[in-house]
């Protein structure tokens, strides 16, 4: 999988694609820490509409960079999961811990 | 039940291999004409499975995990997951939500998952010797609900 960026005014946008299963998480994690590091951004957003596959490893990742993101005082949201993705989101319930938009706000 | 087709593939646990697992696992179920829900449900269940092969049957070591599919009467897909590995001294407690032994890369959500995507889903294990997952979905095909 890859991870492309936008920044704007305090706000990361981190853009997810290919698949992410648990083979791609522990690298997907370390690239999020340091553009967290590089950017100390207020708000991040996993932008997710370009994600083809994604399974619980990456509920795991979401839950990890939602928690870092909460330290350093910021907020972060998911926006545009694909149809698959969506679904995992769903079973999993962590829509209720972290919001889920389907059209950018930008 | 009798099998309409089936496919057996053994690999060894290699984290390389889960896409691999999933693809191979979408392509068989092609036959059945599933539609794009139907086929991502079942690579997200094979990812799981595998995964879990992976992470917990062979945490130290890489080992033999054993995929096989079966279509059985009435279009119903069969995917069982077989490993030698550590085994699951309590399967009650590994499917709960949110359970996990694998600490914060793990989300504890696997088995959820492949209830939820799955229409039934059996877990035998014993300590030390394996773990077979068995999991069934029945496939609608496009044809079918035009």
């Amino acid at each position: 999988m890859n991870i492309s960026t936008a920044y704007s005014s305090g706000r990361l946008t981190a853009f997810f694609s290919g698949e992410l299963d648990q083979h791609e998480a522990r690298g997907a994690m370390r690239s999020l820490e340091d553009l967290l590091d590089a950017y100390l951004p207020r708000d991040l957003v996993l932008d997710l509409s370009g994600l083809n596959f994604m399974d619980s490893s990456g509920i795991a990742l979401i839950i990890r960079v939602s928690r870092r993101v909460k330290e350093m005082g910021g907020r972060m949201w998911i926006e545009n999961p694909a149809k698959q993705p969506r679904r995992v989101i769903d079973a999993s319930g962590i829509d209720r811990l972290i919001p889920v938009a389907t059209n950018s706000i930008s | 039940m009798n099998a309409k087709n089936y496919i057996k593939l053994e690999f060894p646990s290699k984290s390389s291999n889960e896409a691999f697992a999933r693809t191979a696992a979408a392509a068989f179920a092609a036959q059945l004409d599933p539609t794009l829900e139907e086929i991502g449900d079942i690579k997200t269940a094979v990812s799981e499975a595998v995964t879990n092969c992976i992470v917990h049957a062979y945490p130290e070591t890489v080992g033999k995990v054993r995929m096989r599919l079966r279509i059985l009467d009435g279009d119903v897909l069969e995917i069982a997951v077989q490993d030698w590995g550590r085994g699951i001294a309590d399967i009650r407690k590994a499917r709960e939500p949110l359970f996990t032994t694998g600490g914060e890369e793990r989300s504890g959500m696997g088995f959820t998952i492949m209830e939820s995507f799955m229409d039934k889903l059996r877990v035998r294990s014993t300590p030390g010797k394996g773990t077979t997952v068995t999991m069934l979905r029945s496939i609608l095909s496009r044809e079918k609900t035009r």
